[in-house]
């Protein structure tokens, strides 16, 4: 029997969490249906006046993608806490950390790329602009780990607790708010001929931040919650 | 020099929700010993087993495992040790086989396909492989959890009811399991209310309670 290298541990997690969300599919497609109902509200709700729904786009669309993430959140590790699978992960020979990286990784392309992926078609219906669709995936494609990062801290820390499902949201939200605004604002800035870069850049710089620090405090939060 | 694996539990209190469970709890378990953990209902047995494998902290004393305390090793001491708790940790969506090698990855250790159905097999659990586990019967679903035992070299089992569900050639297969793993050096802690006699080990009972 061969030791399992880093590398390999994260691949086996990200790879058993894929296999379970192809298994249990209905928990993906809710995410992503949330995301398209939410935002096709709004053109419904305020009628179709251009101009106010392509000024409204980005930030619709950056709240109801910072929503859908918080759905999937309390799911995150619930199902690992209460069929033990958790224990065995806090008792694997390598780190922690790395273990809740996969899940990070596995979070992000079941909740967060479907997002990003379907966020320009969602853009038309406001009278989106070329320019400002493309912004609006790259600013989504930035800032979508990011929401999972800091997800993760919060659906580690409510674990087992009642009513978790909603106290992630209210612990996660305002730290979410950063990255609202440098996301809608990267389109704002297209949309009014200005450059992006700086938006682009400080998004950028908080997903290296979170990709450092939050898998390490989210492993710390998890041991907590055991006890 | 690598001092012999030794699990030494001296002078621990362990408490849960304010009320004391245990305390002055001291002993020592060297390779090829097995003990049983005794004691009525919400004697502290399982909190005993999460204590050794580090989950909660004792509120007075101490757990040395090759003369370290468990919290001063790194993850190295949890490469020596395998836990099975009340909870089989498998996924019910997927395979027993798909299991076993998950939960094998997750001890550090890769598996291939066939060193992994032979593990089932020897677990009884022939043509059972790639059923997924939920429409395995409770039984069955341990003897997926017990294969895990199967894979890797750790030193300690701690076994928490180990043989819930298991009918008598299971509960068989476990006396032999624990037996070859005791002969080749290692040494287990159960919790059980069957009794469980391993050929030629006398087990040494730990009375809680």
């Amino acid at each position: 029997m061969n030791k399992l290298s880093l590398a390999g541990l994260l691949g086996l997690v990200v790879r058993r969490d894929l296999l379970l969300a192809m298994r249990r599919r209905a928990d993906v497609l809710t995410t992503l249906i949330f995301f398209v109902m939410v935002v096709s509200l709004f053109p419904l709700g305020v009628g179709p006046e251009q101009d106010m729904l392509r000024k409204m786009a980005s930030g619709v669309v950056w709240v109801a993608a910072l929503l859908a993430s918080m759905l999937s959140l309390p799911r995150m590790f619930s199902a690992d806490y209460a069929d033990g699978t958790l224990e065995q992960m806090m008792l694997a020979p390598q780190s922690l950390t790395v273990l809740v990286l996969g899940k990070i990784v596995a979070h992000w392309m079941l909740s967060g790329l479907p997002l990003v992926l379907i966020a320009p078609v969602l853009g038309l219906q406001f009278d989106m602009s070329t320019q400002a669709l493309g912004m609006l995936v790259l600013a989504l494609l930035l800032g979508t780990p990011i929401l999972s990062m800091i997800g993760v801290i919060g659906a580690a820390l409510t674990l087992g607790l009642r009513g978790g499902g909603v106290l992630v949201s209210l612990l996660v939200l305002p730290l979410c708010i950063p990255v609202l605004i440098f996301g809608a604002g990267a389109v704002e800035a297209v949309n009014s001929g200005m450059s992006a870069v700086s938006n682009l850049a400080l998004l950028g710089a908080f997903m290296i931040f979170a990709l450092v620090f939050t898998p390490f405090v989210a492993a710390q939060a998890l041991r907590i919650s055991m006890e | 020099m690598q001092q012999a694996p030794i699990l030494e539990v001296k002078d621990l209190a362990c408490e849960r929700g304010d009320h004391r469970l245990f305390s002055g709890l001291s002993f020592a378990l060297g390779p090829g010993e097995l003990m049983q953990v005794q004691g009525v209902n919400g004697s502290g047995k399982t909190t005993l087993l999460r204590t050794l494998c580090g989950f909660m902290q004792p509120v007075q004393g101490k757990v040395l495992w090759s003369g370290r305390d468990i919290n001063e090793w790194d993850d190295s001491f949890h490469a020596e040790m395998c836990y099975l708790g009340h909870l089989n940790a498998i996924k019910d969506e997927l395979s027993a086989l798909e299991n076993l090698r998950m939960s094998a990855g997750l001890a550090g250790y890769s598996v291939n396909e066939k060193q992994a159905v032979t593990a089932l097999r020897r677990m009884g659990l022939q043509r059972r492989e790639h059923l997924p586990v939920k429409v395995l019967s409770q039984g069955q679903r341990r003897r997926v959890a017990l294969a895990r035992l199967l894979i890797g070299d750790a030193h300690l089992w701690i076994l928490d009811e180990p043989l819930t569900a298991l009918d008598v050639g299971a509960v068989g297969l476990m006396q032999e399991l624990i037996g070859e793993h005791l002969s080749n050096g290692g040494m287990a802690i159960f919790t059980t209310h069957q009794p469980l006699q391993v050929s030629g080990v006398t087990t040494r009972l730990l009375n809680l309670s």
